[in-house]
């Protein structure tokens, strides 16, 4: 195989359809005779349902239909479990997963009560007025802490607490660490991530044709094949009755996975009852409820040290707001927990969360997943210990870097993939050079007096972090070349605008000899391929890329045969290259891929046992534990003394995510990572009262961050291979989100010298008002 | 109450159309379901996300504000109009496919539509310009850099190409 | 979010706009740029039976340069960025118009929709009463003409009867030895201010202060004049230490109420330091201007 595109930073193939408004986005699906749905909400957090009447509603001409969870019958069930929790011993986990639509109790504002169809989403939303609806209002549980209290108001009666999950792990002797230790520094930490608030919302179209007994759904989904699976089975169907087309995807981030949302479950069933096909769209105001959120996480948490700043242990405790539902598991606290001990050698760790029920939206993984937290307190412990030690910043973490030498790194404690953490490779210290030099880390020193002289305030920022990436189970891809010579290639994930149709076409163009152009791939529609995880993770390039490899790997051995067969010489003889296979040193002797394709699909003559017709193959990929990737953020601000306003001067990225497919889209993947990183760190908050209303649920309020706010970044990275897929590669797709926060808090603290004011920036997010009132409450 | 409809005439991309609406469709779900030209894409319909950008007589605008009933006797522009009728991208689409512009592609149009309006007037934008200028359009995939890079590139294209 | 049924009517002239208003009432709402009414009736926030589409009636958009400048209700804001003559008689509006939402937003919103909406953390309301704008109102009953302090009763509230239009803003020419400034802060460029500042200072020939103006915006109910107490300034020289005191008189008068961006406690120190800017700010114009 030559490499021709395999590493370069070719130019997009789903570009032209993108850029010219013909890409299929759900909005975009119309059918003959379809209905639109609307839901209705719960305005309150937490209340029993006395009665709900919709006989108004069905009256209004143009509603077909007004349901609730009465109607569902049978059908009315929770929703699957989606992750199961790692088999970490003597661990608690109260599964409740979300409802297809209230019944008895409603658990957050925005869980859907009823849903309207009707022959226009004008008319639905008309005839939710209609529906009266009587709430007998609940306390609300929204504080972490008091909801343990005994005596809180309980989010699900049966339970007799508001624990969704207890995990500890631990390795080494932390008591002992601590006793032996110079200096051990404890705090209390606060760290909320926002909501990943794509640009497209959720939508769900389903077609059920009586005639054929078949179902089509269109999703937003991520994972098009869990969904498939899950709504065939609820509904009765068998999976090869249900189609899953995720179409193009206006962004992801985490949530649009396989969550089976209230929505995803009512839309088949009532097209099914129906027997029409019926869409719905999120709206802007609803995807503030109805799609699931990360949210806030507090830590205690302690770390000892030796004199010279080496960690001997760290200790913490925290609890994680799960909002009303746990459907997913662990994973978010599990990746807080285990992406904590970051690319450090921690001898000795005592872990120990809580999850906690709210009457708040769910919690789900959102681009980073928990990992911000972790490393949000793992960051800002080392700051504390270096500034209590005099030492530097950048040095405390030099000195505790994992050695270039002792990869694999086991950390002794499991991770969401249920296996042992365990970091594959890694070169850390190179990572941290690389951006100390390209921020200017040692100039900038000298600069901050002269410009601190002149009454400005600059600091600057380094964070490290570690991202786990490409976990299983596995992916797989079907490689086919067409009659017309093109190559298609069919994959069981979804896409949401990370490259997917250009990086597997680089994979598949190499090892066919064939223009990256005329590869031309399928991802989520699950009757072009019937297996397959998702997108989430960080996993999309590092688990189908590998399986895109190995099935176009297989057409490659397919074709080389075919064509020896047909020349009589051996396969040594032959060169695959611009679409053709032809004989070494005689290039007018050739057979075309797409005639070779024809042949393998012959009208006469038997197939050979084991062998099968056609140009294709398909080929699965399962790594046995996650690769990780790391990385260095480096920043420099400067904060306007009076209104604490800032501006960053300079964003610096090192990153190692192994061997790059294609660097273009992985500098975007990384720019976009920082960007809603940067909106975690200083804008974005959902702000809750404590009857679990959401104060700022628009997008004039909940501030994504804009050109003005996202500053130009400068990209650099390093290479080490991961041994645990043939190509190499690890994920990207969260490296950008993961540090932001420490670096924001790190950065300001030494702009404005907070430390000197007694001053600690202990929470994610700050914003100008925040610093204020923090710098004014420490004032005597 | 019967809905309340009106006749409305516009043009679109060069093609005329004629149209009964009601009173309350906004321009931007006219545009996308009842003219069928989806590629106008709708974010929050309060105004703040900018991907339902269009061209009102050659000026940006949200379509999620404005009635349909508004734009009659009225001109746009939407993404489906950029390319030539061969085909052939406009500067600012080739520029946002050479620099990597868009990942989802769902902010893009209005993006696209933002732009051309902003280099018309604006030939020899400063990059600080074109942040601006960019600033009423959320992306939340591509943290803007690369869609600057497109924007100068675009511009520089332009003035190139310029008798 | 998509708006509850009404019925839509163009007006055709002022006066059938006037009229179908003085029939309508409350139930009616004017549609001019559209830019705050439209997002309000998408959440279904507002719910106008009626909808008065003004947008075709000429006779009340554009600017009339005389001894006052007269802008009529329907300009929208990028016409005001263009008119080069509009914004040096009326330099606050160049100092805010880039802080007014974004270019799309500035193509259809105008000042009379924005004046009416009286949003407290909007900058034109604070600009009008900064500059003792005179608002004229217009019905099929007859017209009245109210002092911009007068036109502002409360959040999202003002002095406009039911079946009233604000028809046009009245600004004073920016007197000789005058200078002026408006700062703001938000969270992003563009958004609702969390404090802002409009003042203008106007210098003797002494260069001292003979008299300011300074409202603010987003920092109570309505825009607030704190004129008065930044009076103590008159006779003064632009210096520290009178500056200094304006500011903290101004930070007195005011009652921020916080919001999901900002405390009370920051709202009222960033009040304090936009006010000592934008004075300093506008004493430097004014003796440039001198």
């Amino acid at each position: 195989m030559t490499t021709r595109f395999f590493g370069a930073p070719v130019k997009r193939n789903e570009d032209r359809k993108l850029l010219t408004g013909q890409a299929l986005f759900i909005d975009d699906v119309e059918l003959p005779g379809m209905l639109h749905a609307a839901f209705l909400r719960s305005h309150a957090a937490h209340a029993r349902i006395k009665r709900i009447d919709v006989s108004r509603a069905l009256q209004r001409p143009g509603v077909v239909a007004v349901y609730t969870a009465d109607d569902y019958g049978a059908y009315w069930q929770p929703g699957p479990l989606l992750v199961p929790p790692p088999p970490i011993p003597r661990s608690i986990f109260n599964l409740r997963t979300q409802v297809p639509l209230a019944k008895d109790k409603v658990r957050h504002v925005g869980e859907p009560l009823a849903v309207v169809v009707a022959e226009s989403r004008y008319i639905a939303e008309d005839a939710l007025d209609d529906i009266d609806v009587d709430l007998e209002p609940l306390p609300a549980v929204i504080d972490l802490e008091a909801a343990l209290r005994p005596g809180s108001a309980l989010v699900h009666d049966d339970l007799g607490s508001n624990v969704s999950a207890h995990v500890h792990q631990s390795k080494g002797d932390y008591r002992a660490a601590a006793a032996k230790a110079h200096l051990v520094i404890k705090r209390r930490f606060a760290y909320e991530h926002g909501i990943a608030s794509t640009i497209e919302t959720r939508g769900v179209v389903a077609h059920w044709e009586a005639r054929s007994q078949h179902m089509t759904i269109w999703d937003t989904t991520q994972a098009p094949v869990f969904v498939r699976n899950g709504l065939a089975a609820v509904l009765g169907l068998g999976e090869r009755q249900v189609r899953v087309i995720a179409p193009f995807v206006g962004g992801g981030f985490g949530p649009k996975i396989m969550m089976f949302y209230p929505e995803e479950v009512a839309l088949p069933w009532i097209s099914m009852r129906l027997n029409r096909p019926v869409k719905w769209i999120e709206d802007r105001l609803e995807h503030f409820f109805a799609t699931t959120h990360e949210r806030g996480q507090i830590h205690d948490a302690e770390i000892a040290v030796t004199r010279d700043g080496r960690i001997l242990g760290v200790k913490d405790v925290f609890l994680h707001d799960g909002g009303a539902y746990d459907p997913y598991g662990l994973t978010v606290p599990i990746n807080s927990q285990c992406t904590l001990l970051g690319p450090y050698v921690v001898p000795s760790y005592d872990s120990t969360f809580t999850a906690v029920f709210t009457n708040l939206p769910i919690v789900t993984p959102y681009r980073g997943a928990g990992r911000q937290h972790g490393v949000f307190v793992m960051e800002r412990l080392l700051d504390l210990a270096a500034h209590e030690l005099n030492i530097d910043p950048a040095e405390i973490r030099r000195r505790n870097l994992i050695p270039a030498d002792a990869f694999p790194y086991k950390n002794g404690i499991i991770y969401q993939d249920f296996s042992q953490l365990e970091y594959d490779s890694g070169n850390y210290e190179p990572v941290l050079d690389q951006t100390l030099q390209a921020i200017g880390y040692a100039e900038f020193k000298q600069e901050q007096e002269k410009l601190r002289a002149q009454g400005r305030h600059v600091g600057i920022g380094v964070a490290c972090y570690v991202e786990g990436t490409g976990i299983g189970p596995y992916e797989g891809a079907k490689v086919q070349v067409q009659a017309n010579g093109k190559v298609s290639v069919a994959t069981g994930i979804g896409t949401q605008g990370q490259g997917h149709f250009t990086s597997f076409a680089q994979i598949a163009a190499d090892q066919l000899g064939v223009d990256v152009t005329d590869v031309e791939i399928v991802t989520g529609d699950t009757d072009q391929f019937y297996w397959g995880a998702g997108t989430f993770a960080s996993r999309g390039a590092v688990v189908a890329g590998n399986a895109v490899n190995e099935a176009s790997r297989a057409v490659r051995q397919k074709a080389l045969k075919l064509a020896s067969d047909a020349f009589e010489c051996a396969e040594e003889d032959l060169v695959l290259a611009d679409g053709k296979i032809s004989i070494v040193g005689i290039p007018e002797k050739f057979l075309s891929l797409g005639e070779l394709a024809k042949r393998a699909n012959p009208m006469r003559g038997a197939v050979k046992p084991g062998t099968e017709p056609g140009l294709e193959s398909t080929q699965y990929f399962g790594p046995p534990s996650g690769a990780t990737a790391n990385g260095v953020h480096a920043m420099i601000v400067e904060v306007d003394p009076d209104t604490f306003d800032l501006k960053i001067l300079k964003y610096v990225v090192v990153h190692d995510c192994g061997t790059v497919i294609n660097p273009l889209i992985l500098e975007g993947q990384i720019h976009g990572g920082v960007a809603q990183g940067i909106g975690n760190a200083f804008y974005e908050k959902l702000v809750f009262d404590d009857q679990g209303q959401l104060l700022n649920a628009s997008l004039a309020d909940y501030l994504l961050p804009t050109a003005l706010e996202v500053p130009r970044m400068e990209l650099g990275h390093t290479v080490t291979p991961s041994p645990l897929n043939p190509m190499g590669i690890k994920g990207a797709g969260e490296a950008g989100a993961i540090p932001v926060g420490p670096l924001f808090a790190q950065a300001i603290e030494d702009a404005l010298q907070l430390k000197e004011k007694n001053v600690e920036l202990l929470e994610i997010p700050l914003s100008p008002s925040r610093i204020f009132d923090l710098i004014k409450a420490s004032e005597p | 109450m019967q809905p309340d409809r009106h006749e409305i005439s516009i043009s679109v991309n060069g093609t005329a159309y004629r149209r009964s609406v009601e009173s309350r469709t906004l321009l931007s779900d006219f545009l996308r379901h009842d003219l069928l030209l989806a590629g106008t894409h709708v974010g929050c319909e309060h105004g703040v996300c900018g991907a339902c950008t269009v061209l009102l007589d050659g000026a940006p605008i949200r379509s999620c504000l404005m009635l349909a009933v508004q734009a009659n006797g009225h001109e746009l522009s939407t993404i489906e109009g950029l390319a030539s009728d061969s085909g052939e991208l406009s500067p600012v689409q080739r520029a946002m496919h050479e620099h990597h512009g868009l990942q989802c592609g769902y902010c893009t149009p209005g993006i696209l539509m933002t732009m051309t309006a902003f280099l018309k007037q604006n030939p020899s934008p400063s990059e600080e310009k074109v942040r601006e200028a960019l600033s009423g359009n959320l992306c939340r995939c591509t943290g803007y850099q690369h869609i600057v890079d497109a924007v100068m590139a675009a511009a520089q294209a332009m003035r190139a190409a310029a008798p | 979010m998509k708006p509850a049924p009404f019925k839509y009517i163009a007006a055709s002239s002022l006066d059938h706009a006037l009229t179908l208003k003085a029939e309508h009432g409350d139930e009616a709402r004017f549609l001019a740029g559209g830019q705050s009414l439209v997002p309000a009736m998408n959440f279904r926030l507002a719910r106008p039976a009626v909808v008065i589409d003004i947008n075709g009636l000429d006779e009340v958009a554009g600017i009339d340069h005389g001894s006052t400048i007269r802008v009529g209700a329907l300009t929208r804001y990028c016409a005001l960025e263009r008119d080069s003559e509009f914004l040096g008689c009326c330099a606050l509006f160049a100092d805010a118009l880039p802080h007014i939402a974004h270019p799309q937003i500035r193509n259809r919103g105008t000042i009379g929709g924005n004046l009416s909406h009286a949003d407290p953390a909007s900058e034109l309301p604070a600009i009008a009463v900064a500059m003792e704008a005179r608002m004229r109102l217009k019905s099929a009953r007859g017209e009245r003409v109210l002092a911009a302090s007068e036109f502002f009763q409360g959040s999202l509230t003002t002095d406009l009867a039911a079946d009233e239009m604000l028809v046009d803003v009245e600004f004073p020419a920016l007197p000789p030895r005058g200078g002026v400034c408006f700062m703001e802060m938000a969270r992003r460029r563009g958004d609702f201010a969390i404090a802002g500042v409009a003042v203008i200072v106007t210098l003797d020939m002494e260069g001292r202060c003979s008299k300011v103006r300074l409202a603010l915006c987003g920092v109570g109910d309505t825009p607030v004049d704190a004129s008065e107490a930044a009076a103590p300034l008159v006779g003064q020289a632009c210096a520290d230490e009178p500056i200094k005191a304006a500011a903290a008189a101004i930070q007195a008068t005011i009652e921020p109420a916080g919001n999901v961006h900002a405390s009370a406690d920051y709202q009222r120190h960033l009040a304090g330091v936009l006010a000592q800017r934008a004075i300093r700010t506008a004493y430097q114009r004014a003796v440039h201007a001198a």
